[in-house]
């Protein structure tokens, strides 16, 4: 029986080398899905991901990919978008990719707002190098680099990306695959800089290390930890403690940087190279 | 039993499960989430679809599947 992913992927590469259980791959069906709802052409896409499990994912989809340096995904699909605005750019990135080494590259992505579509699978840990805690593991959640709880506070991603002036922001939960799918969908149509965040399970190095030892229970977790935008707003500040929002929550038009850059050659032409 | 093969097709008058056992880490997520309990592990801990009768076709063990190792389908729709 043939699916819709397997017109998407390499299926040489299969079985994929992730950990039984791991939502990376859950992540990766609602990407191929959401892009076979938008039936855009395979060499239109480009899949620029850095290091990290999750950055496997490019080597599995049949687009055009690239697989960088650590943190530096944001900055490689920036200037294949200035050299070719007419390319789709999807980045995949982890939450330590993202947040911890590529940081900086996030924030000045979403400020510019270039027209990008990030995508983070948020497993709250670095899983491929054992365990390390990230920027975005819980407060209170253990890691291997954390044996007595981790002190930290979390970033929040939407909130972060919102400030920064992403165009689009949202977050889904691999629970909730097929909400997840649709708000890709409504990213990666999305003019500008869009951002998803889905919360994703890791078995191995999370789970391991805070009592969930299966995929499904760290599933039901993920779904015990989310809520919806509605019920979140009739929530107490108590009751709001360690749960996260998903949903969409921003949805703007903004011009993207690939148009205000092609202005700003149009009027050096006009002015014959002759400044001010 | 049936026999294990690599890629199995169960189907009844209505419905078609596509098991690529090949590709399944025996993750357990499709037999825990199916809303009809229409899946169950076999000895390496594969979803064999015992109860194919209540499937609805939602296809959540489709979609939370992390390995594309799931297919469910109608019987009308054609193999390619």
């Amino acid at each position: 029986m043939k699916t819709i992913i397997d017109n998407y992927i390499r299926k040489e590469m299969f079985p994929n080398i992730w950990c039984p259980g791991c939502g990376n791959g859950i992540v990766l069906g609602a990407i191929i899905r959401a892009i076979d709802e938008l039936k855009w052409d395979k060499n239109e896409i480009v899949a620029v991901s850095g290091i990290g499990c999750s950055s496997r994912i490019t080597g599995y989809v049949d687009f055009c990919t690239m697989n960088t340096t650590h943190g530096r995904a944001l900055p490689f699909a920036t200037g294949i978008k200035m050299a070719k605005p007419d390319l789709k750019v999807i980045v995949v990135m982890g939450d330590g990719d993202c947040s911890a080494i590529g940081g900086n590259h996030f924030i000045h992505a979403a400020r510019r707002n270039i027209d990008l579509t990030a995508i983070i699978i948020n497993n709250m840990i670095y899983g491929m190098t054992g365990g390390q805690y990230s920027p975005l593991t819980p407060t209170g959640k253990f890691g291997s680099t954390a044996p007595y709880g981790n002190i930290d506070q979390t970033f929040d991603l939407a909130e972060l990306a919102t400030a920064a002036g992403a165009s689009y922001v949202a977050r889904g939960t691999v629970y909730n695959a097929r909400q997840s799918s649709s708000l890709i969908k409504k990213a990666l149509d999305k003019k500008g800089f869009s951002v998803v965040e889905i919360i994703s399970d890791c078995p191995i190095s999370y789970g391991k290390m805070n009592k969930m030892k299966s995929p499904v229970d760290m599933l039901k977790w993920i779904k015990d930890i989310t809520v919806s935008k509605k019920v979140w707003e009739a929530l107490s500040e108590e009751e709001k403690e360690g749960k996260l929002v998903t949903g969409e929550f921003v949805n703007i038009d903004r011009m993207d940087y690939s148009e205000k850059y092609k202005g700003i050659i149009k009027k050096a032409q006009e002015m014959g190279g002759n400044k001010q | 039993m049936k026999q294990k093969k690599l890629f199995e097709v169960y189907q009844n008058n209505s419905v078609k499960i596509s098991v690529r056992r090949e590709w399944c880490k025996s993750c357990g997520i499709c037999i825990e989430f199916c809303p009809k309990d229409v899946l169950v592990p076999d000895d390496q801990g594969k979803p064999i679809p015992e109860n194919i009768d209540a499937c609805i076709k939602c296809g959540l063990c489709e979609l939370r599947c992390p390995d594309f190792a799931i297919t469910v389908g109608g019987v009308e729709e054609k193999d390619e």
